[in-house]
């Protein structure tokens, strides 16, 4: 078991090293494209957080990519900001943006929390084509050369000895695979702490959780909240290589919400690893039927069914059943020792 | 001061009337027994005082506060631990963590302490073995024992114990009467709805009998089972 457990952070690790190293030995092309795949994986990521621990089936994450890409745009455009800083500035306007969403959407449950995610999304986009100074319904184009004269793109130049535009995808490469080495290890800590505890609780059982002091309504809210934050981080950041913005493309239901649902059920939806897992399928599927067109979006679809009615805890479930081998496992152990008897705890009144 | 209190409450499921004025006080540290025929209400009492269900009148206080609009976990906070008759494990986590959310929340005791004093309960009450097995496959036995080791994870000043010594032998029952008494010897006031009237009657110093909803009788063990209406009511039972 630990034995296991050390080869899969072994593992980890050097994946994650050549991970880091791709720029600097890979064509641009891919990197550009594991761009791509790493801003999918974050999404699943906090999808996963909200929809598979904390039970918050959301289709309107497109709102918190679209606001974080508008507010990155205005930063740059509007306020003359470098793009990084226009990338913590999306994140955070995600966030606050979530607050009076969640304030609508918190009152309603199941399928009417996820069809109202999805009214809120739509309005935002709505609400966004009337930004006349950011191009209105078709949009605007980041002003010509701004990725090239991002912060640290000169130094990058000089380390790769590459073009401006590689160091710039360079550059956004790094910072989405950091978000997501990010995201990962926060969710562990967070799931493993007192309110992820509170967390998994709820998920079991929501009454008998707040019989025990579990308040669920602000456990969620802050979930939603964080990973509003993320995704907003990385809604901007995938929007600084794109380098064009509209509103359909910024709130686009498919690209950042249906894809990132798939990804999470086929990988194992409610695991920390489901959402890796998941994207690495989504990332081979497309490589062998990128050729086939709309054959792909239907085996994809084949797949993500078959999983949620033969392994509900998708791929990386059915890993854990077969080998008993769980490499974020959010369990507590109990002590070994039961030496000493603490003092009786009691309350004072 | 009483430490809880019920004040002419009253809920209605329709037009079944489950709790119809009902008013008492328990004072701290006191163990308070309820009876009454199935479907009499007991249940519903305690989901009243611990907010489970919002009465249509009356006010319920602790510390002589009012908690009527209050929350479950606010009043698990201000000391009311409670079991369910039918058990209500995390069933996806272990015995262990299921005392750790309710110490960790409830109990808001410390992170360093908590595993000590969750496995002090488990020990106490028969666990310690299944610590880490996951709740939802226990046996029913179990699930109950995990219930009240669970409620008293949450540092209740008042435990509310539904119907935990139905279904078991007697030397089980010894046991948890043994640990039922520890409880109580600690300080902590208690409200235990039971039918096995002999474990009962030997930990709580009241009995209240419900029956339709209202308080029948509230008075000491020996005189309330000796009144002739309770032993009316509970002929099918007793005889
Ligand atoms: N949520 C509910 N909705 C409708 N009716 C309910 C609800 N909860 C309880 N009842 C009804 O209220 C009555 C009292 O139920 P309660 O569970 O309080 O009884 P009890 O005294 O605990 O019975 P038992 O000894 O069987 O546990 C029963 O007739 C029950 O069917
Ligand atoms: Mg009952």
């Amino acid at each position: 078991m630990t034995l296991n457990r050390n080869l899969g952070l072994c593992l980890a690790f050097l994946a994650l090293t050549a991970l880091y190293a791709l720029p600097a030995i890979a064509p641009r092309a891919m990197v550009q494209d594991l761009f791509g795949i790493l801003t999918l994986l974050v999404l699943a990521m906090n999808w996963n957080l909200l929809a598979g621990f904390a039970g918050l089936v959301s289709v309107g994450q497109q709102a918190f990519v679209g606001i974080g890409a508008y507010a990155m745009f205005a930063a740059i455009i509007l306020a003359g900001l470098d793009p990084l800083v226009g990338v913590l500035i999306g994140g955070i306007a995600a966030a606050l943006f979530a607050v009076p969403m969640a304030f609508f959407a918190f009152r309603l449950n199941g399928a009417y929390f996820a069809i109202g995610t999805w009214v809120v999304a739509d309005i935002a986009r709505l609400a966004i084509s009337q930004w006349k100074a950011l191009g209105g319904g078709t949009g605007t184009s980041l002003p010509k050369g701004t990725a090239k004269e991002m912060a640290f793109v000169d130094q990058i130049k000089e380390l790769l000895d590459v073009s401006s535009a590689a160091a710039a995808d360079a550059l956004t490469y790094w910072l989405m695979l950091s978000l997501a080495v990010g995201v990962l290890i926060a969710s562990y800590v967070f799931l493993r702490s007192r309110m992820g505890l509170g967390l998994q609780a709820i998920r079991d059982n929501e009454n008998a959780a707040r019989s025990v002091g579990v308040d669920p309504v602000k456990l969620k809210a802050l979930v939603f909240l964080l990973t509003a934050f993320g995704t907003g981080l990385c809604g901007a950041l995938a929007f600084i290589q794109i380098t064009r913005v509209t509103p359909d493309a910024a709130f686009s239901v498919i690209d950042w919400t249906a894809f990132v649902i798939f990804i999470t059920v086929i990988g194992g939806i409610g695991t920390l690893p489901g959402p890796i897992v998941g994207v690495a399928v989504f990332y081979l599927l497309q490589r062998l039927l990128a050729d086939y067109g709309t054959i792909y979006l239907i085996v994809l679809g084949c797949l993500g069914i078959a999983v949620m009615l033969f392994a509900r805890r998708g791929l990386w479930g059915l890993f854990i059943d077969r080998t008993g081998i769980d490499l974020l496992p959010l369990t507590h152990r109990p002590p070994r020792m039961v030496a000493s008897r603490p003092a009786a705890h009691r309350r004072s009144a | 001061m009483a430490i809880l209190s019920l004040q002419s409450v009253s809920k209605s499921f329709g037009a079944l009337k489950v709790t119809d004025d009902v008013s008492f006080d328990l004072n701290a540290g006191e163990a308070l027994g309820i009876i009454g025929p199935n479907g009499a209400g007991k249940s519903t009492l305690f989901n009243l005082i611990t907010g489970n269900i919002q009465p249509d009148r009356g006010r319920v206080l602790i510390d002589g506060q009012d908690v009527t609009r209050l929350p479950p976990m606010d009043r698990v906070r201000a000391g009311i631990g409670r079991s369910f008759q039918i058990p209500q494990p995390f069933g996806h986590l272990s015995v262990y963590e299921n005392l750790l959310v309710a110490a960790r929340f409830g109990g808001e005791i410390p992170a360093s302490e908590a595993p000590g004093f969750c496995m002090d309960i488990l020990s106490r009450t028969g666990l310690a073995t299944v610590a880490e097995k996951p709740s939802g496959g226990l046996p029913l036995l179990q699930r109950k024992r995990l219930e009240l080791a669970r409620a008293m994870a949450t540092r209740p000043r008042v435990i509310l114990l539904d119907e935990i010594a139905g279904g078991l032998t007697d030397a089980e029952c010894v046991e948890l009467v043994a640990t039922i008494r520890s409880i109580h010897a600690e300080g902590t006031a208690i409200i235990w709805i039971e039918h096995v009237l002999h474990a009962l009657n030997s930990v709580v110093e009241r009995l209240m009998v419900l029956n339709f909803g209202r308080m029948l009788m509230i008075g000491q063990p020996d005189q309330v089972m000796a009144s002739p209406e309770v032993r009316e009511i509970y002929l099918g039972i007793e005889a």
